[in-house]
């Protein structure tokens, strides 16, 4: 199958400061994308020109058949996005935040109210509809921000540190929710500090200074270092870093 | 897209609409300061006690004293016996003003044609003080005046000495200035202060708060995630200015009901021209809460920012509470960067003193320019910082 993200040589600088530096990689349809890296190693600002924010110094990267620097609105309308810092509007209601979001994302008016409907039923939401999102508790409103993001069926949601400040159990079941879409066919490219989750990526992608310094599965990772677990791999990467972290 | 957008503007009225106590405040605003403008914080003199030493004792000084006493400004409090009582009046802070007599006043009034009245005045408030001398003054001309007028009548009557004659050839012949004050006859303070209350009004709600509503979307991350999305950025934008220029509607009926019915200041001119005139003036300072959105990163800057480099200048250099022509030339010219400034100006054009537009077109071209700088500099700086 023809990759969703192909990104081939992508550099951004800023200045002198080379942010990243010529990184390449594809992600097959379907597939859940673990993006690691210490913070200053440049994950955001790739994601950042992944989702057709910020322009590419140079390079090229193509998300959802689109060239990110060429056509970034049509980029914008094939991805879900959900930000490390909640993003949804804490003083209005459960389903104003859906029906803001589906109408952004062009879902049909007629469709928004049922699918609101059963995304709630699904998530056992259903008593929350009414409630104002700022009165859940964190887990929740995580859970609902990324069901928000990927209402539109986007072919692919970037999330960016998706679960920060919640416990295991709850990052746990965070993680059905993106398994799920995943078998929807939604690909998963997503941000984390937690190794625990970097297992449960399909492949996972390491940055250190702007460069990718490894990517394969979880599996061969551990072997090709000799590590028992993903944070041995992450720590022996990141150690080889010269940058100070921002 | 116009679907969006109204999912957009419904959104930000659901955001006013929830934060009730910033909404009370908004349409309360208005309200609470042309009441204290308009009765509380006034600069009219009324029924102020004040206290004569009278050391002639004769008709003349009675008569002044007599008007003085009369007039809705003054009520004559006490009345000293010594000179040295002045200065304890004064300190006791009984009264802000005495009326000193000299001696034979009515004798030097009509053999010199210049009789000795000293006004002593408080001026620990200097405008009131101000304000207390001039009234008085005027009152003391006027008695000077009439008895001129009537000429050698009153001389006579007033003739301690019989000497008819002498009194016309030592009368003051100076020139009378008749003053006549236009479009405020009364003299009345709301006439100055509507204007300048509906200048920092629309200012606060679409300055202040449309920079606050934006930069409060940087700060929790929603821009974020509604940059990430396919949403044009100006119709973000043009969505947040929606809901402010409702209330600013609401508030320009408010201010403008109010000073008809309340306060008493007519609206003299068009009032199409006035609401038209409003609506710029809350166009270019959108357009400046667009700007100040797009220098700050936090709702605390974006508000002392708007606060410092708004309210405080609209206040002190728009020229709603000090005459801006008797500013240094630096603050002058500070002053008419101040978009408040001219609005204000066109407000007393055309409210006050019932002008037609074409009076007030250079104001209205100065608003225009102003509104197309901070349009197109905001919209730079918004892309800019995208990047």
């Amino acid at each position: 199958m023809k990759p969703v993200i192909e990104v081939d040589r992508l550099v951004k600088r800023f200045g002198g400061f080379t942010a990243v530096d010529h990184i390449s990689f594809e992600v097959a349809p379907g597939e859940i994308f673990g993006f690691l890296g210490a913070n200053g190693a440049g994950k955001t600002t790739a994601m950042r020109m992944l989702c057709g924010l910020s322009k590419p110094t140079s390079g090229t990267g193509k998300v959802a058949g689109y060239d990110i620097a060429s056509h970034p609105d049509e980029v914008k309308k094939r991805i879900g996005y959900m930000s490390q810092k909640f993003s949804l509007y804490g003083d209005l209601r459960v389903w104003e935040n859906i029906r803001l979001f589906a109408g952004i994302y062009g879902v049909p008016q007629r469709e928004i109210a049922p699918r609101t409907d059963a995304l709630l039923s699904r998530l056992d939401f259903a008593a929350e509809r009414n409630t104002l999102v700022r009165d859940l508790p964190l887990g929740w409103k995580q859970k609902l921000s990324f069901s928000v993001s990927v209402f539109h069926h986007p072919g692919i949601v970037f999330l960016d540190e998706p679960t920060g400040g919640v416990d295991p159990v709850t990052r746990r079941k965070f993680w059905e929710l993106i398994y799920q879409a995943a078998d929807e066919g939604i690909t998963v490219f997503v941000t984390t500090h937690y190794m625990d989750e970097a297992e449960y990526c399909h492949r996972v992608s390491v940055m250190v200074d702007g460069r990718i310094e490894a990517l394969d599965t979880p599996e061969r990772l551990k072997q090709q270092f000799g590590a028992t677990e993903m944070d041995e791999v992450f720590q022996q990467l990141a150690r080889k870093a010269q940058r100070q972290e921002l | 897209m116009s679907r969006v957008f109204i999912f957009f503007v419904r959104k930000e009225f659901l955001h006013i609409f929830r934060d009730v106590r910033t909404m009370v405040i908004l349409l309360g605003i208005p309200v609470v300061q042309l009441i204290l403008f308009g009765f509380a914080i006034s600069t009219e003199v009324k029924n102020a006690r004040i206290a004569v030493l009278d050391l002639s004792r004769d008709a003349a000084s009675r008569a002044v004293t007599e008007r003085l006493d009369a007039s809705a400004y003054f009520d004559v409090g006490w009345h000293l016996e010594h000179p040295g009582d002045v200065e304890k009046v004064f300190r006791e802070g009984k009264a802000p003003l005495v009326v000193v007599f000299s001696e034979r006043f009515q004798q030097q009034m009509l053999h010199s044609g210049s009789a000795g009245i000293q006004l002593i005045a408080d001026a620990s408030d200097p405008n009131y003080a101000t304000t207390l001398t001039r009234y008085a003054e005027a009152i003391i001309a006027d008695f000077e005046r009439e008895l001129q007028a009537s000429d050698g009548v009153a001389a006579d009557g007033l003739s301690a000495d019989g000497q008819p004659g002498s009194t016309q050839a030592a009368a003051p012949q100076g020139i009378v200035p008749q003053l006549t004050i236009l479009y405020n006859p009364r003299l009345q303070s709301a006439y100055q202060f509507v204007p300048g209350v509906l200048g920092m009004i629309l200012m606060l709600i679409c300055a202040m708060m449309t920079a606050i509503s934006i930069v409060r979307e940087k700060e929790t991350g929603t821009m974020e995630v509604l940059l990430v999305s396919p949403v044009r950025p100006i119709l973000i934008i043009l969505a947040k200015a929606v809901p402010y220029f409702v209330l600013s509607c609401v508030n320009l009926a408010t201010v403008l009901l109010l000073s008809v019915f309340v306060l008493g200041v007519p609206v003299a001119g068009s009032l199409v021209w006035l609401v038209l005139v409003s609506f710029l003036f809350v166009f270019v300072s959108l357009s400046l809460g667009l700007l100040v959105s797009t220098l700050t990163r936090s709702q605390v800057v974006a508000m002392l920012i708007s606060g410092m480099s708004f309210m405080l200048p609209v206040v002190l250099l728009s020229g709603m509470m000090f005459p801006v022509e008797h500013m240094p030339r630096v603050l002058q010219m500070l002053s008419h960067m101040i978009p408040a400034k001219w609005f204000i100006i066109v407000v007393k054009d055309l409210m006050i003193k019932g002008a037609g537009i074409s009076a007030a077109l250079p104001e209205v071209l100065v608003l225009c320019g102003m509104a197309v700088v901070f349009v197109t500099l905001s919209l730079l700086n918004f892309k800019h910082r995208l990047e």
